[in-house]
C-alpha cells in the first residue's frame, strides 16, 4: 500500500512538470498542426539558463528568493525570445508547404539549439544550487519533501494561469479562433501572425518555468535534457489528445503516474530481470498503445465536431 | 465618390487566371450583386476584395484609400467585413464567443454591448443557443450567426459570399428576409449569390460574371428584364 502511494505521489509530481511541457506541443500544434519537436530543447535552454545564473547568483551573495526570482526571468526571457525567433526563421516561411516540411525543419532546429547550448555550457552536468534546506514529510507511510511540494504548487499556479489566459481573455479567444479557422480569424481583424508569435511565446514561457522546476526536480541541467523530455512530453500531448489543453494536462499528469508506477513494479513484473532505470519504456508504450487504439488521444475532438 | 472603386482587378487562384481584370463599383448604401455560373470567378473576386488573396493586377479602393496591398486583418478593422462561403463560424467556440470575435478589434465594451443585444433581438435564434458550441448549430442557424458576427465588427461595407448555399428553402427565405432588412437600414452590400433571382430581387444593380469577366453591368430591374439575362442565368 505504501509503495503504491509513494509511487502514485511521485508519478503525480512527475505528471505536473510533463503537463507543463506537454502544453506547450499541444498549443502549437493546436493553432499551426506542427509537431514543434524543437519544444524539448526550449525547456532544454530554461534549465540551463536558470541554473547557470542562480549559481552565479547565489554564489555571489545575493539573497535566495530574489536569486530564483532573477533566473526564473531570465529563462523566461531567453526561452520566449528563442521560441518567437524559431518561429519566425524557421516556421513561419515554411506554413504553406508540405507538411513534413516545418517537421524535419523543427528536428534540425531542435539539433541546432542542442548544439548551442552543448557550444556554450559544455558538456557537463550542472547541479542545481542547495538553495532550500530539504524537509521530508510522511504521509500514511510515503513521504514527499517540501521542496516536491513547491514544484507542485509552482507548476498548478503557472497551468492555472494559462488556462484563464486561453479561455477567459479576449487574447485566448484569438489564439482558440485562430486554431479553428485561421483564414476566418484574419476576417475577424485578428493579426494571425501575431497571435502565433504569442503562442509560441507563451509556450516557451511555460517550457522555462518547467525547465527550472526539472531541475529542481532532479538537481541537475544537462543540453542532453530536452531530448527524451521532448518526446515524453509529445507522447502526454498525444496521450491527452493532440491539440487539446485539458487533453495535454490529462495526459502529462497520466503518463507521470503511468511511469511512477511501472518503475515502482517493473522489477517485480519481470522477475527481476528488468530494473527502475526501465522506466522511460512506459512513455513510448503508451505512445504506441495511443497511436495503434485511439489516435485522436483521450479528449480528442471527434472529427466530426471539425465544422 | 464610391465607398468601393476596383478598377482592372485580376486575381489568379491556384495557377489559373480566376478574375481577368474586372472594373466595378459601389456607392455608400447600395446593394450591388455579383451574378454568374459556377467558376465565373465571383468568389474569387469577393475573396481578394477581402485581401483572402492577393491581386495579381489592378487596384481596390475603400473609403478613399488604396487597399489593394493591405493584409486582411487591417482590411477587417476598416470596416469592411466579408461573410465567407461556408459559413466559417468557429466550431468549437460557443455562439456568443463567436459574436464577440465579431467585434475582436473594436475597443469601446458598451458599444459592444449593444450590438450584442442588436443581433440577439434580430437573430432570437441566436439568444437562445447563445452558450452551444457553434459547430453543433444547424446550417441556416450557422449562417445567421456568420451574418450576426459580421455585423458586430460595425462594418460599412458587408461582402456576402453565397448565403444561400446548402440551405433549405426556408432557411434561404429567412436569411435573405435579414440581408433586406439590414439594407433598409443603411447597410452598403456586396453580394456574390448562385441563386440570380434571388440576387437581382435584393439588389438595385447587378454584374453578370463569365469566365473572369464582366460582362452585363446594368440595374437589378434591366438585368431581371433582359432577355439575354433571363435565358442564361433566370432560367426562362
Amino acid at each position: 500500500m505504501d509503495v503504491l502511494l509513494q509511487q502514485l505521489l511521485n508519478g503525480l509530481i512527475l505528471g505536473s512538470l510533463y503537463a507543463m511541457v506537454a502544453l506547450g506541443y499541444t498549443m502549437v500544434y493546436g493553432i499551426l498542426e506542427l509537431i514543434n519537436f524543437a519544444h524539448g530543447e526550449i525547456v532544454m535552454l530554461g534549465a540551463m539558463v536558470a541554473v547557470s545564473l542562480l549559481t552565479l547568483l547565489v554564489g555571489a551573495g545575493v539573497p535566495v528568493p530574489l536569486a530564483l526570482f532573477l533566473a526564473l526571468g531570465a529563462a523566461v526571457a531567453v526561452c520566449m525570445l528563442t521560441g518567437i525567433l524559431v518561429e519566425r526563421v524557421a516556421y513561419r516561411p515554411l506554413r504553406n508547404a508540405p507538411r513534413l516540411a516545418p517537421l524535419i525543419t523543427a528536428i534540425g532546429v531542435s539539433i541546432v539549439l542542442q548544439n548551442l547550448a552543448m557550444i556554450f555550457w559544455g558538456r557537463q552536468y550542472l547541479s542545481f544550487p542547495p538553495v532550500q534546506e530539504v524537509q521530508v514529510y510522511d504521509w500514511m507511510g510515503a513521504t514527499v519533501t517540501n521542496v516536491q511540494l513547491i514544484i507542485v504548487g509552482v507548476a498548478a499556479l503557472t497551468m492555472g494561469g494559462l488556462l484563464l489566459l486561453v479561455n477567459r481573455t479576449r487574447l485566448g479567444r484569438a489564439m482558440r479562433a485562430t486554431a479553428q479557422n485561421r483564414e476566418v480569424a484574419g476576417l475577424m481583424g485578428v493579426d494571425v501572425n501575431r497571435v502565433i508569435a504569442v503562442t509560441f511565446a507563451v509556450g516557451s514561457a511555460l517550457a522555462a518555468v518547467a525547465g527550472l522546476l526539472i531541475a529542481a526536480y532532479y538537481g541537475i541541467a544537462h543540453y542532453n535534457m530536452g531530448f527524451t523530455l521532448g518526446l515524453k512530453a509529445f507522447s502526454a500531448a498525444v496521450l491527452g489528445g493532440i491539440g487539446n489543453i485539458p487533453g495535454a494536462l490529462l495526459g502529462g499528469l497520466l503518463l507521470g503516474v503511468i511511469e511512477s508506477l511501472g518503475a515502482g513494479y517493473i522489477g517485480d513484473l519481470t522477475g527481476g530481470f528488468l530494473g527502475s532505470h526501465y522506466q522511460d519504456i512506459f512513455a513510448f508504450f503508451v505512445l504506441i498503445l495511443v497511436l495503434v487504439f485511439r489516435p485522436s488521444g483521450l479528449l480528442g475532438e471527434r472529427v466530426g465536431e471539425r465544422a | 465618390m464610391s465607398l468601393l472603386q476596383v478598377q482592372g482587378l485580376a486575381v489568379h487562384y491556384g495557377g489559373i487566371r480566376a478574375v481577368k481584370g474586372i472594373d466595378l463599383s459601389v456607392q455608400e448604401g447600395e446593394v450591388v450583386c455579383l451574378i454568374g455560373a459556377n467558376g465565373a470567378g465571383k468568389t474569387t473576386s469577393l475573396r481578394a476584395l477581402a485581401g483572402l488573396l492577393p491581386s495579381a493586377a489592378g487596384s481596390i479602393h475603400y473609403a478613399g484609400t488604396d487597399i489593394t496591398a493591405l493584409p486582411v486583418h487591417q482590411r477587417a478593422r476598416l470596416g469592411l467585413a466579408l461573410v465567407p462561403e461556408g459559413r466559417g463560424v468557429f466550431p468549437r467556440l460557443t455562439v456568443e464567443e463567436n459574436l464577440r470575435m465579431g467585434a475582436y478589434w473594436r475597443n469601446d465594451r458598451p458599444g459592444i454591448a449593444t450590438d450584442l443585444e442588436r443581433v440577439y433581438e434580430l437573430f432570437p435564434r441566436l439568444r437562445e443557443r447563445h452558450a452551444q458550441r457553434g459547430g453543433t448549430l444547424s446550417g441556416g442557424e450557422q449562417q445567421m450567426l456568420s451574418l450576426a458576427r459580421a455585423l458586430m465588427s460595425r462594418p460599412r461595407l458587408l461582402l456576402l459570399d453565397e448565403p444561400s448555399m446548402g440551405l433549405a428553402p426556408l432557411a434561404v427565405r429567412k436569411i435573405f428576409d435579414t440581408i433586406r432588412l439590414i439594407a433598409e437600414q443603411g447597410m452598403t452590400l456586396l453580394l456574390v449569390e448562385q441563386n440570380a433571382r434571388l440576387a437581382l430581387e435584393t439588389s438595385h444593380r447587378g454584374y453578370v460574371l463569365e469566365g473572369g469577366r464582366i460582362v452585363h453591368r446594368d440595374t437589378a430591374a434591366a438585368l431581371l428584364a433582359s432577355p439575354k439575362v433571363r435565358e442564361a442565368y433566370l432560367g426562362a
